[in-house]
């Protein structure tokens, strides 16, 4: 093809020095204070409990997303109503919006004196300021990640199946299980990867409402900038290249998933 | 490989060399501009003095300059001069920020003794603030540790005016165990079990007292303070003066590599020096820093009463209240840890 070595020329070395080598030099770092040393920083147990907190929001709000977004994504492709491009573009507004202003945002509205907030403390719920900030930052930051992945998979979705399966009598649900998802499932874990990614490395906006208490309501990221604070370079990174593991494994199973499941649409 | 993608590399290159040029370029003509690397609540202050000292300068020399400024926190601001921000002077909330610039070989290591009042023309305290009224009558840092009452302060982790707000705790402990470290640290780990959020900043922990009308006291900077009752009013807050607290001095440097790279070293130290004079001096207290001219000490003494104070001497330096208090696995640490 023409072209061909311009294009990978210009792919190699853009991926190499935006992405690998960035990541080379973070890997290299903590070797500075040895594999002790390493073991020492991500095994104290505020940095573990940071770690937890990270990725399971992470995972229970992409998986959260992976639902409701799905939902919102069917609205906005299968009914017309008053609006519906406002409501579309709307879904973007946590990519075009600084996190820590979304953080602000939602602390405000959450907080004890907020709309929101307010009401909750009357039957005795707390958000701001306790680990289910955490969770509320990131079902706002996620949720375009599913719609977006799935929308356009949605769209192209030919009717004719389900009516051909209508018309061979299925039921809503079977039509649900047996065309759409199996159609849906790679879009979907897409969006689940990405949301999740995106939410165990969120910074900017969860600080604002999570409280931020070692130990209870700190997240992974925030252990970071704690650590440069403190001028632990090596720290830093030794936490970065844990996060950075996690992540990758999460990844490349969602992406094990995805090859098994398009072999198993091709059967 | 074709011509084509051979031209836009040499393209590529000259964009790359001709910014990195630049700075040269810059050496040949002679300094007509500084760059002040300083922390985020000094903005104000800066502004306004930087021209005052370019009115100044052009009326004594004849020269035009140009001062620029770059605020982020204190920390975040070292890092960057560390790694190669060509800032002229820091003007910086913790001497141990400064001491982490000079070890990078970038400042003499004697940087403090430099200048008057070591290195620090300007100054604040802790202080408190408290609603109208003073619901949960709080006076003094005894009255933090009670049963019910809600302490707004920010993580000194990550906050340079949190730390100096552990500090005066901690001395104040000290001061009434005997110096009995191990109960005086047990009083402020109290006070830490009634905080409900951690800030990382000075400025967040004030939205979140202010604005979220979360807490019942916020312990931190009295510039902040002062600056929280001009924006909010006497009618929400109160300022409460504990009985010891710290004296905090933000400190100023000129950071010999950059000067000597950029022979701008006359300019820089005539412009640090500035701060020292009276003209100067009364605009940091009209900015709510506490003033050390005696003549302006006098004139603001209503603003900034008389407290009891120490310094950070008191903990044997920065490094070493650093190292004791908010290093990994320090003091601060263990009051997180499930005991």
């Amino acid at each position: 093809m023409p072209g061909f070595r311009l294009a990978f020329g210009v792919t190699l070395a853009y991926v190499s020095l935006i992405i690998l080598l960035p990541m080379a030099a973070l890997v290299a770092r903590p070797g500075e204070q040895g594999l002790e040393g390493f073991v020492a920083a991500v095994l104290a147990p505020h940095t573990l409990a940071a770690l937890r907190l990270s990725f399971v929001a992470a995972a229970l709000t992409a998986l959260a997303n992976l639902v409701l977004g799905l939902a919102v994504a069917w609205t906005l492709t299968r009914y017309e109503f008053p609006f519906r491009r406002v409501a579309d573009a709307l879904v973007d507004l946590p990519f075009a919006l600084p996190t820590a202003v979304a953080g602000i945002a939602l602390a405000s509205l959450y907080g004890p004196n907020g709309w929101i907030g307010g009401a909750l403390q009357g039957v005795g719920l707390k958000v701001a300021y306790t680990p289910a900030g955490v969770f509320v930052a990131l079902l706002a930051v996620g949720l375009p990640f599913v719609v977006r992945s799935v929308q356009p998979v949605l769209e192209d979705i030919d009717a004719a199946w389900e009516e051909a399966a209508r018309t061979l009598g299925a039921a809503p649900l079977r039509i649900a299980w047996r065309i759409m998802l199996p159609a849906l499932a790679p879009a979907l874990l897409t969006g689940f990867a990405m949301a999740f990614a995106r939410g165990a490395g969120e910074y900017g906006s969860v600080i604002f409402i999570a409280g931020n208490m070692p130990g209870v309501s700190e997240i992974a990221p925030l252990v970071i900038v704690t650590k440069l604070e403190q001028y632990d370079y090596a720290g830093a990174a030794a936490v970065g290249v844990a996060m950075l593991a996690v992540s990758l494994a999460v990844l490349v199973g969602v992406n094990a998933l995805q090859v098994a499941l398009s072999r198993r649409g091709e059967r | 490989m074709d011509a084509v993608s051979r031209r836009g590399i040499l393209a590529g290159a000259a964009v790359l060399s001709a910014s990195g040029a630049m700075p040269s370029l810059a050496l040949a003509a002679p300094t007509t501009s500084l760059l002040n690397a300083s922390y985020d609540p000094t903005r104000e202050f800066y502004r306004d003095f930087n021209t005052l000292f370019e009115v100044d300068f052009k009326r004594r020399t004849g020269r035009s300059v140009r001062i620029n400024q770059s605020h982020d926190g204190s920390g975040k601001q070292a890092r960057a001069v560390a790694d190669g921000l060509e800032a002229d002077v820091v003007t910086l909330a913790l001497a141990y920020d400064i001491d982490e610039i000079a070890a990078r070989g970038l400042i003499a290591r004697d940087w403090q003794s430099r200048l008057p009042f070591n290195s620090a023309p300007y100054a604040s305290t802790i202080v408190f603030l408290v609603r109208k009224g003073n619901p949960k009558a709080i006076h003094d840092w005894i009255d933090l540790v009670r049963r019910g009452v809600q302490v707004i302060t920010p993580n000194p982790k990550t906050s340079g005016g949190a730390r100096w707000s552990y500090l005066a705790a901690l001395a104040y402990a000290m001061r009434h165990n005997g110096g009995d470290e191990t109960r005086a640290l047990g009083f402020v780990r109290g006070i830490y079990r009634n905080a409900p959020v951690l800030d990382t900043g000075s400025r967040g922990a004030t939205t979140t007292f202010v604005q979220r009308g979360l807490g019942d006291v916020l312990v931190g900077w009295e510039n902040e303070a002062l600056l929280a009752m001009d924006e909010y009013g006497p009618g929400k807050l109160e300022i409460i003066r504990p009985s010891l607290s710290m004296l905090a001095e933000p400190l100023v440097a000129v950071v010999d590599k950059v000067v000597d790279k950029r022979r701008s070293r006359t300019l820089a130290e005539a412009y640090l020096r500035f701060l020292y004079t009276d003209q100067a001096q009364d605009l940091a207290a009209r900015r709510h820093y506490r003033p050390r001219s005696d003549a302006v000490v006098a004139r603001y003494a209503a603003k900034f009463p008389r407290m009891d104070m120490v310094t950070i001497a008191t903990f044997g330096g920065w490094q070493k209240a650093q190292a004791r208090n908010f290093a990994e696995g320090g003091a601060f640490d263990k009051i997180y840890q499930p005991s």
